[in-house]
């Protein structure tokens, strides 16, 4: 039996975890006050996921806020580093818009407005 | 007269001006230094926010536009690139812009949401030479995500709060290596999700009981000497190494940005940095209220739209009652005039701590109603008791089974509890 300890991220209240592991099989997890606390732990084991926040360059040379719209691999997030920086935003752009489409499984979403000043 | 003016258009401003609009006052303006509303978030690109307040896990720039999407749908009037110069106790505002130049505002309730500042390298007198590439963690964070401008390509970073975690995130993310975390406490003052995220996932060292004892370099910074602490958090010669880095980060606290309150004759609380307020936020200056990190620094975004809110919602009981009487009092029908008199409405009942309590917010109560204390313990303590005490007696009690400093702690209080209460006492009991 292996024991895996963590820190849930899911929340701010960063609950430590504890995942009792046979082979690939999850025996108990504990220390999670929530169900979520659980989900987590579960996908951290097998898949680790990660959302990813950055800024993508405009085409007036401005920065814009982005994240991916769900979580992706964490094994994917410098790629997905590099896919946003090789990317260029055309202005203007609004909250939620979608700016590159399947990346890992999400979307590159802008988080912020931006106008042509 | 303008009804209501707020200074500072970041989270507590839009939480507070929307508050007061819901609570029936239409004559509200915002005053903004900055080109846009938003504060600090615009530049908190990074995710976790609005948890508590929305029920879902959004960034920086999106907490800000659900409240400036409701202050733009209300019509809240708004005033950008306008720095405000200087507030009396008779709340006259002085202001200026490019567009109007030198103006006042006469104002019947002002709501201070100023925000804060970050602790500059010069508050830590760090020995050694004053190259370029020191930055404070925030401006860093600001040419990254807001200019596009990267501050260095080699990473070193002092203090372990959450602006200095999540920096060491962002730095790496962008192609920098981070090489160390430094934190002078024993402890990391971040939250513990940060460190996870922020560190662990990268391999980033965080090195605790740990300072910057040096810095090196002429132009361009070209290292740092750290060393370990003792308990007395003296450096320990011995432990000295040195890391060759071009850019040092400096995330070692945050000041409320308090000048206009000084100004106007606010009394302040020396623990916080920030304002006495009681539990409407109001000040010692009658009309003038305060909330978000200028009256205390937050966390947490969600608890300061929250204070902000109760801010909002009492200048505005305030100016509906008009001037001379005291926020809310004459809405409170149920409880009898004489229960008001007994604790002077100057003071109210204050509210003191025991030392391992840090400090709270409310300072004072001056009126019978439910409220929600807000506090901060000074060390990490586990298996706690939060003891609510008047005239040695415990009033109300709760049970944490951690508390630290870097987290903002609070308890709901009953209006009920504060019968013939003339002074109330926080305390912290550290249960076996």
């Amino acid at each position: 039996m292996t024991k895996r300890e963590m820190t849930c991220i899911i929340c701010p209240m960063g609950c430590s975890l504890t995942v009792e592991m046979e082979g690939e099989e999850i025996t108990s997890i504990s220390g999670n006050t929530c169900k979520r606390g659980a989900a987590y732990a579960e996908a951290e084991v097998s898949h680790p996921q990660r959302t990813v926040t950055s800024t993508m360059r405009c085409d007036n040379g401005e920065v814009l806020a982005v994240k991916t719209d769900r979580p992706i691999p964490k094994s994917k997030v410098m790629e997905c580093m590099g896919l946003i920086n090789a990317h260029t935003a055309k202005l203007p752009v609004a909250v939620g818009e979608v700016l590159i489409r399947d990346v890992f499984g999400s979307n590159i979403i802008a988080t912020e407005n931006k106008t042509v000043q | 007269m303008t009804d209501l003016v707020i200074i500072g258009g970041g989270p507590a401003g839009m939480s507070a001006a929307v508050a007061a609009y819901e609570s029936g006052i239409r004559d509200i303006l915002i005053l903004e230094r900055d080109s846009q509303l938003g504060g600090i978030l615009q530049q908190c690109i990074h995710n976790g926010f609005g948890l508590h307040r929305f029920g879902e896990e959004l960034t920086g720039p999106e907490y800000a536009w659900k409240y400036e999407k409701q202050v733009r749908d209300l019509g809240i009037p708004v005033k950008l690139n306008t720095m405000v110069l200087s507030v009396t106790p008779e709340r006259t505002i002085t202001a200026t812009n490019e567009e109007e130049g030198i103006f006042t505002i006469e104002a019947k309730a002002i709501v201070l949401a100023m925000g804060c500042r970050e602790r500059p390298r010069g508050a830590l007198n760090i020995a050694g030479t004053r190259p370029a590439g020191i930055y404070s963690a925030g401006t860093a964070q600001k040419l990254v995500n807001r200019k596009g401008y990267m501050p260095g390509k080699s990473v070193v970073i002092l203090g372990s709060g959450d602006i200095g975690l999540i920096m060491a995130r962002r730095m790496t993310l962008e192609g920098a290596k981070v090489k160390a975390v430094c934190e002078l406490m024993p402890y990391s003052g971040g939250l513990a999700r940060n460190i996870e995220q922020c560190l662990n996932d990268f391999d980033i060292p965080l090195k605790l009981s740990h300072t910057v004892v040096e810095i090196h370099g002429r132009k361009r910074l070209e290292g740092v000497t750290i060393a370990k602490v003792d308990e007395n958090r003296r450096p320990i010669r011995e432990t000295r190494e040195y890391i060759p880095c071009d850019t040092l980060l400096l995330s070692v606290g945050l000041i409320p940005e308090n000048e206009l309150s000084l100004q106007a004759g606010v009394e302040m609380d020396s623990v916080t940095g920030g304002a006495l307020v009681d539990q409407d936020r109001q000040t010692s200056a009658e009309g003038i209220f305060s909330c978000g990190n200028v009256l205390h620094v937050h966390d947490l975004v969600d608890f300061v739209s929250e204070e902000a809110a109760i801010a909002g919602k009492c200048a505005a009981d305030f100016i509906r009652e008009g001037s001379g009487e005291r926020c809310g009092a004459a809405a409170q029908a149920d409880i009898p005039a004489e229960t008001f008199l007994e604790t002077s409405l100057e003071t109210g009942i204050p509210i003191t701590t025991d030392g391992k309590v840090r400090y709270t917010v409310p300072q004072r109560i001056t009126k019978r109603k439910d409220f929600t204390l807000y506090f901060r313990v000074a060390d990490r303590y586990r298996n706690v008791k939060i003891n609510v005490v008047s005239d040695g007696k415990v009033i109300h009690s709760v049970r944490r089974p951690k508390a630290v400093p870097g987290e903002m702690e609070n308890i709901r209080l009953k209006g009920d509890l504060l019968e013939g209460v003339t002074g109330l006492r926080v305390e912290l009991e550290e249960l076996a």
